[in-house]
Protein backbone atom coordinates (compact mmCIF):
# COMPACT_ATOMS: atom_id res chain seq x y z
CA UNK A 1 0.00 0.00 0.00
CA UNK A 2 2.54 2.32 1.00
CA UNK A 3 4.92 1.56 -2.13
CA UNK A 4 2.22 1.86 -4.31
CA UNK A 5 1.43 5.59 -3.14
CA UNK A 6 4.91 6.47 -2.95
CA UNK A 7 4.98 4.98 -6.92
CA UNK A 8 1.70 7.44 -7.46
CA UNK A 9 2.81 11.00 -5.89
CA UNK A 10 6.41 10.37 -5.98
CA UNK A 11 7.24 11.72 -2.67
CA UNK A 12 7.16 9.90 0.21
CA UNK A 13 6.18 12.33 2.68
CA UNK A 14 3.16 12.99 1.22
CA UNK A 15 2.78 9.45 0.75
CA UNK A 16 3.04 8.92 4.50
CA UNK A 17 0.54 11.78 5.10
CA UNK A 18 -2.02 9.65 2.79
CA UNK A 19 -1.52 6.36 4.43
CA UNK A 20 -1.79 7.95 7.72
CA UNK A 21 -5.24 9.86 6.99
CA UNK A 22 -6.40 7.26 5.01
CA UNK A 23 -8.33 5.44 8.37
CA UNK A 24 -9.25 7.85 9.45
CA UNK A 25 -11.45 9.98 6.62
CA UNK A 26 -12.19 5.89 4.73
CA UNK A 27 -12.85 4.27 8.19
CA UNK A 28 -13.28 5.76 11.44
CA UNK A 29 -14.94 9.08 10.26
CA UNK A 30 -17.90 6.97 8.24
CA UNK A 31 -17.03 3.86 10.98
CA UNK A 32 -18.20 6.96 13.97
CA UNK A 33 -21.63 8.49 12.15
CA UNK A 34 -22.63 4.80 11.59
CA UNK A 35 -22.16 3.63 15.32
CA UNK A 36 -23.57 6.74 16.50
CA UNK A 37 -26.57 5.72 14.36
CA UNK A 38 -26.16 2.04 15.17
CA UNK A 39 -26.13 2.70 19.06
CA UNK A 40 -29.14 4.86 18.95
CA UNK A 41 -31.14 2.50 17.39
CA UNK A 42 -29.63 -0.86 18.82
CA UNK A 43 -31.23 1.16 22.56
CA UNK A 44 -34.22 2.02 20.93
CA UNK A 45 -35.12 -1.53 19.57
CA UNK A 46 -34.14 -2.65 23.51
CA UNK A 47 -36.57 -0.27 24.68
CA UNK A 48 -39.09 -1.27 22.60
CA UNK A 49 -39.07 2.02 20.74
CA UNK A 50 -38.05 2.89 17.29
CA UNK A 51 -35.51 5.42 17.81
CA UNK A 52 -34.54 8.21 15.06
CA UNK A 53 -36.94 8.17 12.60
CA UNK A 54 -37.80 11.45 11.23
CA UNK A 55 -33.91 12.63 9.69
CA UNK A 56 -34.55 10.47 6.10
CA UNK A 57 -35.60 7.32 6.12
CA UNK A 58 -35.65 5.74 9.07
CA UNK A 59 -33.67 8.10 10.70
CA UNK A 60 -29.88 7.80 8.65
CA UNK A 61 -29.63 11.31 8.06
CA UNK A 62 -29.78 12.03 12.31
CA UNK A 63 -26.01 11.55 12.96
CA UNK A 64 -25.24 13.92 9.88
CA UNK A 65 -27.65 16.34 11.43
CA UNK A 66 -25.76 16.08 15.08
CA UNK A 67 -22.52 16.78 13.28
CA UNK A 68 -24.18 19.86 11.62
CA UNK A 69 -25.44 20.66 14.74
CA UNK A 70 -22.12 20.28 16.69
CA UNK A 71 -20.08 22.19 13.64
CA UNK A 72 -22.98 25.47 13.97
CA UNK A 73 -22.22 25.76 17.72
CA UNK A 74 -20.43 28.03 19.90
CA UNK A 75 -17.22 27.19 21.16
CA UNK A 76 -17.43 28.03 24.94
CA UNK A 77 -13.94 28.66 27.17
CA UNK A 78 -15.04 28.76 31.16
CA UNK A 79 -13.57 31.99 32.72
CA UNK A 80 -11.63 30.38 34.85
CA UNK A 81 -10.22 27.82 32.52
CA UNK A 82 -6.80 26.78 31.59
CA UNK A 83 -6.98 27.84 27.81
CA UNK A 84 -3.83 25.83 27.08
CA UNK A 85 -4.84 22.53 28.45
CA UNK A 86 -8.19 23.06 27.56
CA UNK A 87 -7.60 23.22 23.83
CA UNK A 88 -4.78 20.66 24.03
CA UNK A 89 -6.88 17.87 25.71
CA UNK A 90 -9.59 16.63 23.00
CA UNK A 91 -6.63 17.05 20.86
CA UNK A 92 -4.51 14.58 23.01
CA UNK A 93 -7.50 11.92 23.64
CA UNK A 94 -8.31 12.21 19.88
CA UNK A 95 -4.41 11.37 19.11
CA UNK A 96 -4.29 8.78 21.72
CA UNK A 97 -7.38 6.89 20.18
CA UNK A 98 -6.38 7.51 16.73
CA UNK A 99 -2.72 6.36 16.95
CA UNK A 100 -3.95 2.42 17.99
CA UNK A 101 -4.78 2.05 14.55
CA UNK A 102 -1.84 2.52 13.19
CA UNK A 103 -0.77 -0.89 14.58
CA UNK A 104 -4.33 -2.62 13.39
CA UNK A 105 -4.27 -4.54 10.16
CA UNK A 106 -7.47 -4.20 8.47
CA UNK A 107 -6.50 -5.90 5.62
CA UNK A 108 -3.69 -8.06 4.47
CA UNK A 109 -2.30 -5.78 1.98
CA UNK A 110 -3.28 -2.53 4.39
CA UNK A 111 -1.46 -2.00 7.47
CA UNK A 112 -0.40 1.76 9.04
CA UNK A 113 2.82 0.23 10.15
CA UNK A 114 3.98 -3.05 10.68
CA UNK A 115 5.88 -2.98 12.96
CA UNK A 116 6.98 -5.93 15.16
CA UNK A 117 5.78 -4.56 18.88
CA UNK A 118 2.23 -3.76 17.38
CA UNK A 119 0.72 -5.12 20.34
CA UNK A 120 2.77 -3.38 22.87
CA UNK A 121 2.29 -0.05 20.94
CA UNK A 122 -1.30 -0.03 21.17
CA UNK A 123 -1.06 -0.67 25.07
CA UNK A 124 1.43 1.99 25.58
CA UNK A 125 -0.31 4.64 23.02
CA UNK A 126 -3.94 4.21 24.30
CA UNK A 127 -2.42 5.25 28.14
CA UNK A 128 -1.75 8.35 26.31
CA UNK A 129 -5.65 8.63 26.33
CA UNK A 130 -5.12 9.00 30.42
CA UNK A 131 -3.30 12.28 30.31
CA UNK A 132 -5.73 13.87 27.47
CA UNK A 133 -8.65 12.84 30.16
CA UNK A 134 -6.90 14.65 33.35
CA UNK A 135 -5.91 17.35 31.27
CA UNK A 136 -9.05 18.44 30.27
CA UNK A 137 -11.09 17.40 34.04
CA UNK A 138 -7.85 19.58 35.08
CA UNK A 139 -8.21 22.94 33.13
CA UNK A 140 -12.13 22.89 33.14
CA UNK A 141 -11.70 23.93 36.80
CA UNK A 142 -14.98 22.17 37.60
CA UNK A 143 -15.64 19.62 40.46
CA UNK A 144 -17.42 17.29 37.63
CA UNK A 145 -14.75 17.46 35.49
CA UNK A 146 -12.04 16.88 37.76
CA UNK A 147 -13.93 13.91 39.65
CA UNK A 148 -14.99 12.45 36.11
CA UNK A 149 -11.16 12.80 35.00
CA UNK A 150 -9.95 11.29 38.47
CA UNK A 151 -12.05 8.25 38.41
CA UNK A 152 -11.08 8.01 34.77
CA UNK A 153 -7.58 7.39 35.40
CA UNK A 154 -7.85 4.93 38.17
CA UNK A 155 -10.17 3.21 36.28
CA UNK A 156 -7.73 2.90 32.99
CA UNK A 157 -4.98 2.69 34.98
CA UNK A 158 -6.18 -0.31 36.76
CA UNK A 159 -7.85 -2.17 33.80
CA UNK A 160 -4.69 -2.07 32.06
CA UNK A 161 -3.11 -4.75 34.15
CA UNK A 162 -5.68 -7.66 33.46
CA UNK A 163 -5.78 -6.58 29.32
CA UNK A 164 -2.02 -6.77 30.02
CA UNK A 165 -2.24 -9.57 31.11
CA UNK A 166 -4.24 -11.39 28.87
CA UNK A 167 -2.21 -10.34 25.41
CA UNK A 168 1.08 -11.69 27.47
CA UNK A 169 -0.94 -15.13 27.62
CA UNK A 170 -2.26 -14.97 23.62
CA UNK A 171 1.35 -14.04 23.20
CA UNK A 172 2.95 -17.03 24.64
CA UNK A 173 0.87 -19.12 22.29
CA UNK A 174 1.50 -17.07 19.11
CA UNK A 175 5.11 -16.30 19.62
CA UNK A 176 4.63 -12.18 18.46
CA UNK A 177 3.43 -9.25 19.11
CA UNK A 178 2.50 -8.10 15.91
CA UNK A 179 -1.22 -7.82 15.07
CA UNK A 180 -0.31 -8.38 11.25
CA UNK A 181 1.16 -11.87 11.92
CA UNK A 182 -0.96 -13.20 14.26
CA UNK A 183 -3.86 -12.39 12.06
CA UNK A 184 -1.67 -14.28 9.54
CA UNK A 185 -1.47 -17.46 11.82
CA UNK A 186 -4.97 -17.61 12.25
CA UNK A 187 -5.66 -18.22 8.43
CA UNK A 188 -7.95 -20.05 6.28
CA UNK A 189 -10.91 -21.39 8.63
CA UNK A 190 -12.47 -20.61 11.99
CA UNK A 191 -10.86 -23.52 13.49
CA UNK A 192 -7.77 -21.69 13.27
CA UNK A 193 -9.07 -19.07 15.44
CA UNK A 194 -6.43 -18.12 18.43
CA UNK A 195 -10.19 -18.71 20.82
CA UNK A 196 -10.23 -22.28 19.69
CA UNK A 197 -6.38 -22.97 20.40
CA UNK A 198 -4.27 -21.43 17.23
CA UNK A 199 -3.83 -23.10 14.12
CA UNK A 200 -2.07 -26.26 15.26
CA UNK A 201 -3.42 -29.42 15.71
CA UNK A 202 -2.94 -31.82 18.80
CA UNK A 203 -3.75 -32.24 22.24
CA UNK A 204 -2.59 -28.54 22.84
CA UNK A 205 -4.88 -27.35 20.99
CA UNK A 206 -8.26 -28.87 22.89
CA UNK A 207 -6.18 -27.83 25.90
CA UNK A 208 -5.96 -24.57 25.27
CA UNK A 209 -9.85 -23.94 24.59
CA UNK A 210 -11.52 -23.34 27.73
CA UNK A 211 -8.35 -21.07 29.19
CA UNK A 212 -8.55 -19.08 25.79
CA UNK A 213 -12.31 -18.22 26.34
CA UNK A 214 -12.07 -17.28 29.76
CA UNK A 215 -9.16 -14.83 28.56
CA UNK A 216 -11.35 -13.58 25.74
CA UNK A 217 -13.84 -12.41 28.32
CA UNK A 218 -11.37 -10.78 30.81
CA UNK A 219 -10.25 -9.41 28.20
CA UNK A 220 -13.34 -7.56 26.46
CA UNK A 221 -14.58 -6.82 30.30
CA UNK A 222 -11.34 -5.09 30.14
CA UNK A 223 -11.18 -2.90 27.27
CA UNK A 224 -15.07 -2.61 27.77
CA UNK A 225 -13.48 -0.75 31.26
CA UNK A 226 -10.75 1.05 29.28
CA UNK A 227 -13.27 2.73 26.84
CA UNK A 228 -15.28 4.12 29.56
CA UNK A 229 -18.33 2.46 28.30
CA UNK A 230 -21.33 0.93 30.36
CA UNK A 231 -21.34 -0.67 33.04
CA UNK A 232 -17.72 1.31 33.34
CA UNK A 233 -18.81 4.46 32.46
CA UNK A 234 -18.32 6.02 35.84
CA UNK A 235 -16.02 8.85 34.20
CA UNK A 236 -18.69 9.86 32.36
CA UNK A 237 -21.76 8.79 34.58
CA UNK A 238 -24.17 11.23 33.19
CA UNK A 239 -26.92 10.70 36.47
CA UNK A 240 -23.58 11.75 38.87
CA UNK A 241 -20.92 13.76 37.38
CA UNK A 242 -22.97 15.43 34.39
CA UNK A 243 -21.09 14.63 31.69
CA UNK A 244 -18.05 13.96 33.47
CA UNK A 245 -14.61 15.33 32.00
CA UNK A 246 -16.18 16.75 28.90
CA UNK A 247 -19.14 19.01 30.72
CA UNK A 248 -17.35 22.37 29.94
CA UNK A 249 -16.08 21.45 26.80
CA UNK A 250 -18.98 22.35 23.85
CA UNK A 251 -19.23 22.82 20.00
CA UNK A 252 -16.09 20.80 17.57
CA UNK A 253 -14.20 20.00 20.93
CA UNK A 254 -17.04 17.72 22.65
CA UNK A 255 -17.39 15.90 19.19
CA UNK A 256 -13.95 15.16 18.83
CA UNK A 257 -14.27 13.50 22.76
CA UNK A 258 -17.10 11.94 20.97
CA UNK A 259 -15.17 10.61 18.09
CA UNK A 260 -12.13 9.97 20.20
CA UNK A 261 -14.93 7.31 21.95
CA UNK A 262 -16.13 5.59 18.98
CA UNK A 263 -12.68 5.19 17.31
CA UNK A 264 -12.00 3.77 20.96
CA UNK A 265 -14.54 1.69 20.44
CA UNK A 266 -13.95 0.04 17.38
CA UNK A 267 -10.32 -0.25 18.08
CA UNK A 268 -10.80 -2.28 21.10
CA UNK A 269 -13.19 -4.65 18.94
CA UNK A 270 -10.61 -4.75 16.48
CA UNK A 271 -8.27 -6.11 18.54
CA UNK A 272 -10.36 -8.52 20.03
CA UNK A 273 -11.18 -9.51 16.54
CA UNK A 274 -7.13 -9.85 15.84
CA UNK A 275 -5.99 -11.52 18.88
CA UNK A 276 -8.40 -14.09 19.18
CA UNK A 277 -10.75 -13.85 16.12
CA UNK A 278 -8.79 -14.22 12.80
CA UNK A 279 -8.37 -10.58 12.33
CA UNK A 280 -8.99 -9.81 8.86
CA UNK A 281 -9.00 -13.77 7.86
CA UNK A 282 -12.30 -15.17 6.32
CA UNK A 283 -13.85 -17.85 8.50
CA UNK A 284 -14.84 -20.03 5.74
CA UNK A 285 -12.12 -19.46 3.43
CA UNK A 286 -11.77 -16.84 0.27
CA UNK A 287 -14.55 -16.43 -2.27
CA UNK A 288 -11.48 -14.91 -4.21
CA UNK A 289 -9.01 -17.76 -4.37
CA UNK A 290 -12.57 -20.06 -5.56
CA UNK A 291 -12.74 -18.42 -8.63
CA UNK A 292 -9.37 -17.13 -9.08
CA UNK A 293 -9.43 -13.51 -8.79
CA UNK A 294 -6.51 -12.40 -6.68
CA UNK A 295 -7.28 -8.94 -5.87
CA UNK A 296 -10.71 -9.66 -4.61
CA UNK A 297 -9.23 -11.13 -1.22
CA UNK A 298 -7.68 -8.10 0.23
CA UNK A 299 -11.69 -6.79 0.15
CA UNK A 300 -13.07 -9.75 1.44
CA UNK A 301 -10.60 -9.11 4.01
CA UNK A 302 -11.51 -5.81 4.63
CA UNK A 303 -15.65 -6.88 4.76
CA UNK A 304 -14.35 -9.69 7.50
CA UNK A 305 -12.59 -7.19 9.23
CA UNK A 306 -15.10 -4.74 9.59
CA UNK A 307 -18.20 -7.35 10.31
CA UNK A 308 -16.14 -8.99 13.72
CA UNK A 309 -15.46 -5.04 14.47
CA UNK A 310 -18.85 -4.07 14.19
CA UNK A 311 -19.94 -7.09 16.23
CA UNK A 312 -18.05 -6.64 18.47
CA UNK A 313 -18.89 -2.69 18.85
CA UNK A 314 -22.87 -4.21 18.89
CA UNK A 315 -21.61 -6.18 21.74
CA UNK A 316 -20.82 -3.17 23.77
CA UNK A 317 -23.84 -1.45 23.01
CA UNK A 318 -25.92 -4.57 24.16
CA UNK A 319 -24.08 -4.78 27.61
CA UNK A 320 -24.23 -1.14 27.80
CA UNK A 321 -28.38 -1.39 27.61
CA UNK A 322 -28.40 -4.38 29.35
CA UNK A 323 -26.34 -3.80 32.76
CA UNK A 324 -26.62 -0.55 34.93
CA UNK A 325 -23.33 1.79 36.28
CA UNK A 326 -21.12 -0.08 38.66
CA UNK A 327 -20.09 1.84 41.92
CA UNK A 328 -16.42 3.00 42.02
CA UNK A 329 -15.76 0.63 44.21
CA UNK A 330 -17.38 -2.58 42.83
CA UNK A 331 -15.55 -1.45 39.55
CA UNK A 332 -12.25 -1.50 41.50
CA UNK A 333 -13.10 -4.90 43.31
CA UNK A 334 -13.84 -6.63 39.57
CA UNK A 335 -10.91 -5.68 38.82
CA UNK A 336 -8.42 -6.16 41.34
CA UNK A 337 -10.20 -9.21 43.37
CA UNK A 338 -11.43 -10.96 40.20
CA UNK A 339 -9.77 -10.04 36.91
CA UNK A 340 -6.55 -10.07 37.58
CA UNK A 341 -6.55 -13.04 40.13
CA UNK A 342 -7.87 -14.67 37.09
CA UNK A 343 -5.91 -13.21 34.60
CA UNK A 344 -3.05 -14.42 36.45
CA UNK A 345 -4.07 -17.99 37.13
CA UNK A 346 -4.86 -18.44 33.44
CA UNK A 347 -1.67 -16.75 32.17
CA UNK A 348 0.23 -19.51 34.47
CA UNK A 349 -2.00 -21.93 32.88
CA UNK A 350 -1.59 -21.34 29.34
CA UNK A 351 1.94 -21.23 30.17
CA UNK A 352 1.90 -24.35 31.18
CA UNK A 353 -0.35 -26.07 28.16
CA UNK A 354 2.37 -24.30 25.99
CA UNK A 355 5.07 -26.33 27.34
CA UNK A 356 3.77 -29.24 26.66
CA UNK B 1 -12.74 -19.73 48.36
CA UNK B 2 -15.71 -21.17 47.47
CA UNK B 3 -17.93 -18.25 47.84
CA UNK B 4 -15.14 -16.20 45.73
CA UNK B 5 -15.76 -19.03 42.47
CA UNK B 6 -19.73 -18.51 43.03
CA UNK B 7 -19.34 -14.97 42.63
CA UNK B 8 -17.72 -14.67 39.56
CA UNK B 9 -20.24 -17.54 37.99
CA UNK B 10 -23.20 -15.35 39.41
CA UNK B 11 -21.80 -12.51 38.13
CA UNK B 12 -21.54 -14.28 34.91
CA UNK B 13 -24.04 -15.87 34.56
CA UNK B 14 -26.94 -13.17 35.51
CA UNK B 15 -24.90 -10.69 32.92
CA UNK B 16 -25.90 -13.47 30.51
CA UNK B 17 -29.47 -13.62 31.84
CA UNK B 18 -29.89 -10.27 31.36
CA UNK B 19 -28.19 -10.15 27.90
CA UNK B 20 -30.81 -13.05 26.86
CA UNK B 21 -33.76 -10.44 27.78
CA UNK B 22 -32.24 -7.01 26.15
CA UNK B 23 -31.89 -9.41 22.78
CA UNK B 24 -35.60 -10.51 23.01
CA UNK B 25 -36.49 -7.19 23.27
CA UNK B 26 -34.69 -6.34 20.67
CA UNK B 27 -36.70 -8.42 18.43
CA UNK B 28 -40.26 -7.41 19.91
CA UNK B 29 -41.85 -4.95 18.10
CA UNK B 30 -41.86 -1.71 19.25
CA UNK B 31 -45.20 0.22 21.06
CA UNK B 32 -44.12 3.51 19.69
CA UNK B 33 -46.80 5.75 17.56
CA UNK B 34 -45.74 8.04 15.23
CA UNK B 35 -48.06 10.87 16.41
CA UNK B 36 -48.74 13.48 13.12
CA UNK B 37 -48.44 10.32 11.12
CA UNK B 38 -50.49 7.41 13.21
CA UNK B 39 -52.74 8.70 15.51
CA UNK B 40 -54.59 6.36 18.08
CA UNK B 41 -58.27 5.78 17.73
CA UNK B 42 -60.37 8.01 19.92
CA UNK B 43 -62.93 6.10 22.44
CA UNK B 44 -66.29 7.41 20.99
CA UNK B 45 -67.52 9.50 23.66
CA UNK B 46 -64.31 11.35 23.93
CA UNK B 47 -64.50 15.21 24.78
CA UNK B 48 -62.37 17.59 22.51
CA UNK B 49 -63.64 21.18 20.83
CA UNK B 50 -66.77 22.53 21.15
CA UNK B 51 -68.75 22.95 18.28
CA UNK B 52 -72.07 24.89 17.43
CA UNK B 53 -74.62 24.25 15.14
CA UNK B 54 -76.00 27.59 14.78
CA UNK B 55 -78.65 26.37 12.33
CA UNK B 56 -80.72 24.56 15.32
CA UNK B 57 -79.53 27.52 18.23
CA UNK B 58 -82.40 29.00 19.32
CA UNK B 59 -80.18 31.84 21.87
CA UNK B 60 -81.68 30.27 24.44
CA UNK B 61 -78.23 30.82 26.58
CA UNK B 62 -78.41 27.95 28.75
CA UNK B 63 -75.22 26.81 27.80
CA UNK B 64 -73.90 30.06 28.59
CA UNK B 65 -75.06 29.49 31.99
CA UNK B 66 -74.16 26.12 32.56
CA UNK B 67 -70.00 26.99 31.87
CA UNK B 68 -68.53 26.71 34.92
CA UNK B 69 -65.64 28.77 33.31
CA UNK B 70 -68.04 31.19 31.62
CA UNK B 71 -65.85 30.59 28.15
CA UNK B 72 -69.47 31.03 26.25
CA UNK B 73 -70.57 34.55 25.17
CA UNK B 74 -73.92 34.93 23.61
CA UNK B 75 -76.37 37.78 22.74
CA UNK B 76 -79.62 37.90 21.07
CA UNK B 77 -81.82 39.85 19.28
CA UNK B 78 -85.32 39.66 19.09
CA UNK B 79 -87.02 39.02 15.87
CA UNK B 80 -90.40 41.18 14.75
CA UNK B 81 -93.31 39.20 14.28
CA UNK B 82 -93.48 39.62 10.90
CA UNK B 83 -90.02 37.66 10.55
CA UNK B 84 -89.64 34.08 9.95
CA UNK B 85 -86.46 32.30 11.32
CA UNK B 86 -87.37 29.14 10.41
CA UNK B 87 -87.43 25.92 12.48
CA UNK B 88 -85.16 23.33 14.43
CA UNK B 89 -84.38 20.14 13.75
CA UNK B 90 -86.59 19.44 16.12
CA UNK B 91 -89.46 21.25 15.45
CA UNK B 92 -88.85 24.38 17.92
CA UNK B 93 -89.24 27.45 16.59
CA UNK B 94 -87.03 30.36 16.46
CA UNK B 95 -87.51 33.64 17.84
CA UNK B 96 -84.18 35.56 18.63
CA UNK B 97 -81.56 36.78 16.30
CA UNK B 98 -78.21 35.07 17.93
CA UNK B 99 -76.15 37.79 16.82
CA UNK B 100 -72.55 37.02 19.36
CA UNK B 101 -72.12 33.03 20.04
CA UNK B 102 -68.26 33.12 21.29
CA UNK B 103 -66.69 30.32 22.78
CA UNK B 104 -62.99 31.08 24.10
CA UNK B 105 -62.03 27.31 24.10
CA UNK B 106 -58.63 28.55 26.21
CA UNK B 107 -61.13 28.86 28.84
CA UNK B 108 -62.66 25.68 28.37
CA UNK B 109 -62.31 23.04 30.65
CA UNK B 110 -64.09 20.41 28.62
CA UNK B 111 -66.54 19.63 30.96
CA UNK B 112 -69.49 19.06 28.73
CA UNK B 113 -71.56 20.74 31.11
CA UNK B 114 -72.84 22.58 28.88
CA UNK B 115 -74.21 20.09 25.95
CA UNK B 116 -76.88 18.61 28.37
CA UNK B 117 -78.91 21.51 28.74
CA UNK B 118 -79.09 22.95 25.31
CA UNK B 119 -82.57 21.82 24.12
CA UNK B 120 -81.91 21.47 20.28
CA UNK B 121 -78.53 19.33 20.91
CA UNK B 122 -77.17 21.94 18.76
CA UNK B 123 -73.72 22.42 20.52
CA UNK B 124 -71.44 19.23 20.89
CA UNK B 125 -67.92 18.25 21.14
CA UNK B 126 -65.96 16.92 18.69
CA UNK B 127 -63.25 14.74 18.07
CA UNK B 128 -61.07 17.33 17.06
CA UNK B 129 -58.32 18.06 19.41
CA UNK B 130 -54.91 19.98 17.18
CA UNK B 131 -56.56 23.18 16.85
CA UNK B 132 -52.98 24.76 18.92
CA UNK B 133 -52.68 28.67 17.59
CA UNK B 134 -49.50 31.18 18.23
CA UNK B 135 -52.07 33.85 20.00
CA UNK B 136 -54.26 32.94 22.37
CA UNK B 137 -57.23 35.59 20.74
CA UNK B 138 -57.24 33.03 18.13
CA UNK B 139 -58.65 30.58 20.17
CA UNK B 140 -61.97 33.10 20.68
CA UNK B 141 -64.41 30.63 18.15
CA UNK B 142 -67.01 33.03 16.93
CA UNK B 143 -70.40 30.68 15.89
CA UNK B 144 -72.63 33.34 14.96
CA UNK B 145 -73.51 33.55 11.27
CA UNK B 146 -75.27 36.94 11.35
CA UNK B 147 -72.36 39.42 9.48
CA UNK B 148 -72.35 42.69 11.88
CA UNK B 149 -74.11 44.86 9.22
CA UNK B 150 -76.85 42.42 9.57
CA UNK B 151 -76.45 42.42 13.38
CA UNK B 152 -76.91 46.28 13.03
CA UNK B 153 -79.87 45.92 10.96
CA UNK B 154 -81.52 43.60 13.14
CA UNK B 155 -80.92 45.65 16.66
CA UNK B 156 -82.17 48.54 14.64
CA UNK B 157 -85.61 46.38 13.50
CA UNK B 158 -86.19 45.42 16.85
CA UNK B 159 -85.77 49.20 18.10
CA UNK B 160 -88.42 50.32 15.45
CA UNK B 161 -90.34 48.33 16.49
CA UNK B 162 -90.01 48.26 20.45
CA UNK B 163 -90.37 52.13 20.08
CA UNK B 164 -93.52 51.11 17.48
CA UNK B 165 -95.07 49.07 20.31
CA UNK B 166 -94.18 51.63 23.05
CA UNK B 167 -96.34 54.30 21.30
CA UNK B 168 -98.66 51.91 20.79
CA UNK B 169 -99.16 51.05 24.10
CA UNK B 170 -99.06 54.20 25.33
CA UNK B 171 -101.61 55.40 22.52
CA UNK B 172 -103.96 52.41 24.03
CA UNK B 173 -102.95 53.47 27.50
CA UNK B 174 -104.48 56.91 26.90
CA UNK B 175 -107.41 55.41 25.01
CA UNK B 176 -107.85 53.32 28.13
CA UNK B 177 -107.80 56.33 30.55
CA UNK B 178 -110.50 58.14 28.57
CA UNK B 179 -112.32 55.44 27.97
CA UNK B 180 -112.43 54.93 31.69
CA UNK B 181 -112.79 58.63 32.43
CA UNK B 182 -116.11 58.70 29.99
CA UNK B 183 -117.72 55.83 31.15
CA UNK B 184 -117.07 57.11 35.02
CA UNK B 185 -119.09 60.05 33.65
CA UNK B 186 -121.47 58.32 32.17
CA UNK B 187 -121.99 56.11 35.49
CA UNK B 188 -122.18 59.78 37.44
CA UNK B 189 -124.84 60.54 35.42
CA UNK B 190 -126.79 57.65 35.80
CA UNK B 191 -126.68 58.04 39.43
CA UNK B 192 -127.54 61.26 39.28
CA UNK B 193 -131.01 60.32 37.29
CA UNK B 194 -131.46 57.61 39.61
CA UNK B 195 -131.53 59.99 42.41
CA UNK B 196 -133.50 62.12 40.67
CA UNK B 197 -136.44 59.34 40.39
CA UNK B 198 -138.66 60.46 43.16
CA UNK B 199 -138.88 58.15 46.38
CA UNK B 200 -141.82 56.02 45.96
Amino acid sequence: MYEILTNIFNSEIIAILIAAFLPLFLFILPFALFAVYLERKVSAFMQDRLGPMRTGPYGVLQTVADILKLIQKEDIINKDADKKLFNLAPVLVFAGSYAAFAAIPFTSIYIGTSADIGLFFILAISSLVVAGILMSGWASNNKYSLLGAMRSAAQIISYEIPTALVILSVVMITGTLSLNTMSEIQTAYFWNWTIFGGAEWGIQKILLIPFMIVAFVIFYISSLAEVNRTPFDIPEAESELVAGYHTEYSGMKFAIFFLAEYANMFAVSAIAASIFFGGYQSPFGYFGNLIGLEWLIPLEQLFWFTMKGLFFVFVQMWLRWTLPRLRVDQLMTVCWKYLIPYAFVNLIIIGLISLI
Amino acid sequence: MKEYLKNTWLGIWTVLVGMKITFKHLFTPSVTIQYPDVKVALPDRVRNRLYVNMDDCIGCDQCARACPVECIEIETVKSLPTEDLGKTSNGKKKALWVTTFNIDIAKCCYCQLCVFPCPTECIYMTDSYEFSEYDRNDLVYKFATLTSTEVKEKKANFEEFQAQKEAEKAAAAKAKAEAAAKAKEDAKANDNSKEDKPKE
